[in-house]
């Protein structure tokens, strides 16, 4: 336990810039990254087996509509290009952090938000319509598969719009623990994850068809 | 006048130390912010040609077409915005066994319901 107090803060205000290399790590690397890495490689698994079940499912439509007749391809082709830019603004807030460049930072962190938010806003306004339609959750197999691949992905982009503000919060009031670049880099993998997600859904849920 | 000029010259060295000290961030860690820029704009078209498969008919290349481009654009987001390309290769094996790893079991699932059950 006190080695773990004494060790924390020492590898938390690491001076060696922005490179991996250099981390007093047994591998060299940052263990906050490997940690984010690792949750990365098993979010795939979580995502891999709500998709594969999406696709089991996607035929299975009993009553309800079917995919055909209730997808709006434009509107979630929107949605989906303002998320692949929502990763460019965070890229250049990674970018901003890296030169130490705070304003800039906040700016992009700020922006990149907004976008996440309306991805989400558009996923709300698209389930609504969709219940209007007749598919509620528990319509069919295809309808419980959709909304929870779907929605985890949109909890996911909820989760990580909060952890975006959290850091504009603690960075305008200088409270980010550690090295700042770090910190910004790792909510920046998490967002892009998110983003290359809802890449393979889009293509595999909405574009092809059933 | 002579300290005015002291206190340019002191900026103007910091000013360099800071676009040097950007720019070996930038090389260090990935590419310039105009290179994402453009990075992005190539993800935007791939988009576009993703969408065109819903208006325009693509025959047999339909399904091929639009795998190859999801995967483009998957890689081109994991190479350059999450810096795969440029950090330590570990990364990079973390991901992808993780990776390949749900891609391996999700495709014998969806194998064993394809070939092992009634349709």
């Amino acid at each position: 336990m006190a080695d773990v107090a004494v060790h924390a803060p020492s590898a938390g205000h690491d001076d060696h810039g922005p490179s991996d290399h250099g981390h007093h790590t047994t591998t060299g690397l940052s263990n906050n990254k490997l940690a984010m890495w690792l949750l990365l490689g098993s979010e795939c698994l979580l995502f891999g087996g709500l998709i594969s079940t999406y696709m089991l499912y996607r035929g299975r439509v009993g009553s309800g509509p079917t995919p055909d007749q209730i997808y709006d391809i434009p509107f979630t082709s929107v949605s989906s290009f303002v998320l692949l830019m929502s990763s460019l603004t965070m890229v250049l807030a990674v970018s901003a952090a890296a030169r130490d460049d705070k304003r800039n930072t906040n700016l992009w962190l700020t922006v990149t938000a907004l976008l996440g938010a309306t991805f989400v806003g558009g996923q709300v306004y698209e389930f609504t319509a969709f219940y209007k339609e007749g598919l509620g959750f528990t319509t069919s197999l295809f309808s419980s598969s959709f909304y929870t691949l779907t929605g985890f992905h949109g909890v996911h982009v909820i989760v990580g719009i909060i952890m975006l503000m959290s850091l504009v919060a603690m960075n305008n009031r200088n409270r980010i623990v550690g090295q700042k670049s770090e910190v910004v880099e790792m909510i920046g993998l998490y967002w892009h994850f998110v983003d290359v997600v809802w890449i393979v859904i889009f293509t595999l849920v909405y574009l092809i068809p059933s | 006048m002579s300290t005015s000029t002291a206190t340019e010259t002191h900026e103007h060295a910091e000013h360099v130390e800071h676009v040097e000290h950007a720019e070996h961030a930038a090389h260090e860690h990935g590419l310039s912010d105009i290179g994402y820029v453009k990075v992005a704009i190539v993800l935007a078209v791939l988009t576009a040609i993703e969408v065109s498969t819903y208006y325009v008919d693509f025959g047999p290349f339909f399904m091929p077409v639009l795998i190859i481009l999801m995967m483009v654009k998957f890689f081109i987001v994991a190479a350059y915005f999450m810096h795969l390309k440029f950090d330590s290769k570990i990364f990079t094996w973390m991901f992808y066994s993780g990776l390949f790893l749900a891609i391996g079991v999700y495709v014998a699932f969806l194998a064993t319901f394809k070939f092992f059950l009634p349709s």
